[in-house]
């Protein structure tokens, strides 16, 4: 039930709240618009506090904190800024030496596609390209990364036109969760061009001979991909849709959505069952 | 992880000195090992300094063998021409370890210097001689499936994990490295890690500040029959349980020189001389190979949970000479 607000009751306020006041008149009438809009809309707990984190940030960006204040701007200790290419566009991030490359595309840039999966470099799901070889972005520091060109999954695409890798991934069923799947086509798209370049792997015959544009075995791709793990299980549509990019040849999709019309009938096939 | 200044070095000889001044302080190259460690509060360096801009990159034909640059990228050293024609053992073993994004940015210098994986040594509420001296030896008496038959004591069972280095010491290959006041010393890799004794918190004999320059392979005629070979518990991505490096040059049908090194065993690339000594001016069969891994392993210790590592590494002897023979990497 509403909670009647009683406006005569002093509010204790602390150090930092008084010193806001002082500083900020405005916030005051804030505190007059808030008191109004609870009398109002009493019942609503959200709204109420989500008006009340709306006035305090608006009330907090507004002014100008002392360095002792708890909401003051804080100076990174060991701060470190560095000038990167992120998908083509030139960033300058400002971090903390300890932040990981991984932790800056996702907290920094909002560029969430790059996955925090085991954060020790033993899943692969946080792999990105950089200077156009796949590397683990947890273990990269973000201060090494000046001048450097880094590549994301969200940097794949072009506009709407999914990279082929991408559209191979959603033809061959190639992910379940999908957790570690930005992480696995990055790492196969480098890895075509490893290929390309005709590097060799532990599995490779002979180490001796070298050739450009090497023919990539599914055991060649398995070896390749290693450094990915998928919790779902869906190593075998992986190896596939790498395979589909890298031979060339078209597979068949082997899954389709279902029609209306399926779906109907399934539902009263459902209805035969339940009544059996 | 912990506060720490980071800076990058454009030259060789002031990244030394930073690091000279500062005993907490450390070099980031790849980043791979140390990164994680620092993670799990393991490695607590105050301040880091990027060494990997540095102008130690190249590979190059030195002395009638190679040299190889410090910071070149793993990569770049398994695929490289001459590695792959002169030193394919050193291709192989690269390839064997971690997974292509970590091996694109690991760099030679920074392989040598991973430290193990013994759980206990990760786990910082656990006793650890090798992290912090005189805590004790959790895997002694713990789990130690994973852990050393060779050259252990009672401080520290722990393994080396790199499978590069176990090629390297079958190549001979000796470490360049920089010092504080610009003096060079060459390390010849059989000496450069050490055995754990009273003090396994020293993994290898570089003094501290003193920065890898480049590893540098001396010319041999083992290309066309050697062969790495790793046994671990998946099929790819996992630290050796055993591995084995193995090269052969032979005079008609008799060995001339073997070259056998060990993985997953020690606390250091184990190299096999006992096995290496039987083989010289036999024939390349396998009775006389067996009776080779039968004497090097012959010196084992196993531990409470290792106990297979004899047979395995038996076998894996036996195995990566068969495979050496057999043209191997070629």
């Amino acid at each position: 039930m509403a909670e009647e607000f009683d406006e005569s009751v002093e509010i204790e306020l602390t150090a930092d709240e008084a010193a806001l006041l002082e500083n900020l008149p405005e916030l005051s009438e804030l505190g007059e618009a808030r008191r109004k809009f609870l009398g109002q809309a009493a019942a609503l707990g959200l709204g109420a506090f989500a008006l009340n984190l709306l006035a305090q940030e608006q009330a907090f960006a507004a002014i100008e904190t002392s360095p002792e204040a708890v909401f003051a701007p804080v100076q990174i200790e060991n701060s470190v800024t560095v000038a990167m290419k992120i998908n083509g566009a030139e960033k300058s991030l400002t971090v903390d030496s300890r932040m990981t490359l991984l932790d800056g595309l996702r907290e920094k840039l909002e560029l969430t596609g790059s996955k925090k999966g085991c954060d020790h470099g033993q899943c692969g799901a946080c792999t990105v390209i950089v200077d156009g070889r796949r590397v683990l972005s947890c273990l990269t520091l973000a201060a090494t990364c000046e001048g450097k060109s880094v590549t994301t999954i969200e940097g794949l695409a072009n506009g709407d036109a999914l990279h082929p890798m991408q559209a191979a991934f959603i033809k061959n069923d190639g992910f379940q969760c999908g957790y570690c799947t930005p992480g696995q086509i990055c790492s196969a798209v480098a890895l075509m061009n490893e290929a390309k370049n005709g590097e060799i792997s532990y599995v490779t015959a002979n180490v001796r001979t070298s050739a450009k544009n090497v023919k990539l075995s599914d055991d060649e791709i398995r070896e390749r991909m290693s450094g990915n793990i998928c919790r779902c299980g869906a190593y075998p549509n992986i190896v596939a849709a790498i395979q589909e990019v890298h031979s060339g040849k078209e597979a068949a999709q082997t899954w389709s959505f279902h029609t209306p019309n399926e779906n109907v009938a399934e539902i009263e096939e459902d209805k035969k069952d339940a009544t059996v | 992880m912990r506060p720490f200044k980071f800076s990058s070095a454009s030259d060789a000889r002031n990244a030394v000195q930073t690091i000279s001044a500062n005993k907490d302080a450390k070099f980031l190259a790849g980043g791979t090992n140390i990164l994680d460690l620092m993670k799990e509060d393991v490695e607590r360096p105050t301040a880091l300094v990027d060494v990997s801009r540095l102008n130690l990159t190249q590979i190059k034909s030195a002395n009638g063998g190679l040299s190889l640059g410090a910071l070149a990228k793993n990569t770049d050293t398994a695929n490289h021409p001459l590695v792959r024609q002169n030193y394919p053992l050193l291709s192989m073993a690269i390839l064997a370890g971690a997974s292509q994004q970590i091996r694109n940015m690991a760099t030679n210098g920074g392989n040598l210097l991973q430290r193990t994986r013994c759980s206990y040594f990760y786990d910082v509420a656990m006793p650890c001689n090798k992290r912090a001296p005189g805590t004790g030896c959790g895997a002694l008496e713990g789990i130690n499936r994973m852990h050393a038959i060779f050259g252990w004591s009672e401080k520290c069972v722990a393994v080396y994990p790199s499978d590069m280095s176990i090629a390297l010491v079958a190549l001979d290959a000796v470490v360049k490295v920089q010092g504080a006041n610009g003096q060079e010393r060459s390390i010849p890799f059989a000496d450069f890690h050490r055995l754990p004794g009273d003090t396994p918190e020293r993994d290898t004999n570089l003094n501290h500040g003193e920065l890898i320059t480049a590893i540098e392979l001396p010319k041999n005629n083992f290309a066309g029959k050697s062969y790495y070979l790793k046994v671990r518990d998946r099929a790819s991505y996992a630290f050796a349980l055993v591995s084995v490096a193995a090269a052969l040059e032979m005079d008609g049908n008799k060995i001339k020189q073997a070259r056998i090194a060990m993985g997953g065993v020690a606390h250091k690339p184990w190299r096999a001389t006992e096995a290496e000594k039987m083989l010289v001016g036999k024939e390349a069969s396998a009775a006389n190979f067996k009776s080779a891994a039968d004497a090097e392993m012959k010196g084992a210790k196993p531990l409470e949970h290792n106990k297979f590592k004899v047979e395995l590494g038996t076998r894996g002897i036996v195995r990566a000479l068969q495979m050496a023979m057999s043209g191997g990497a070629a």
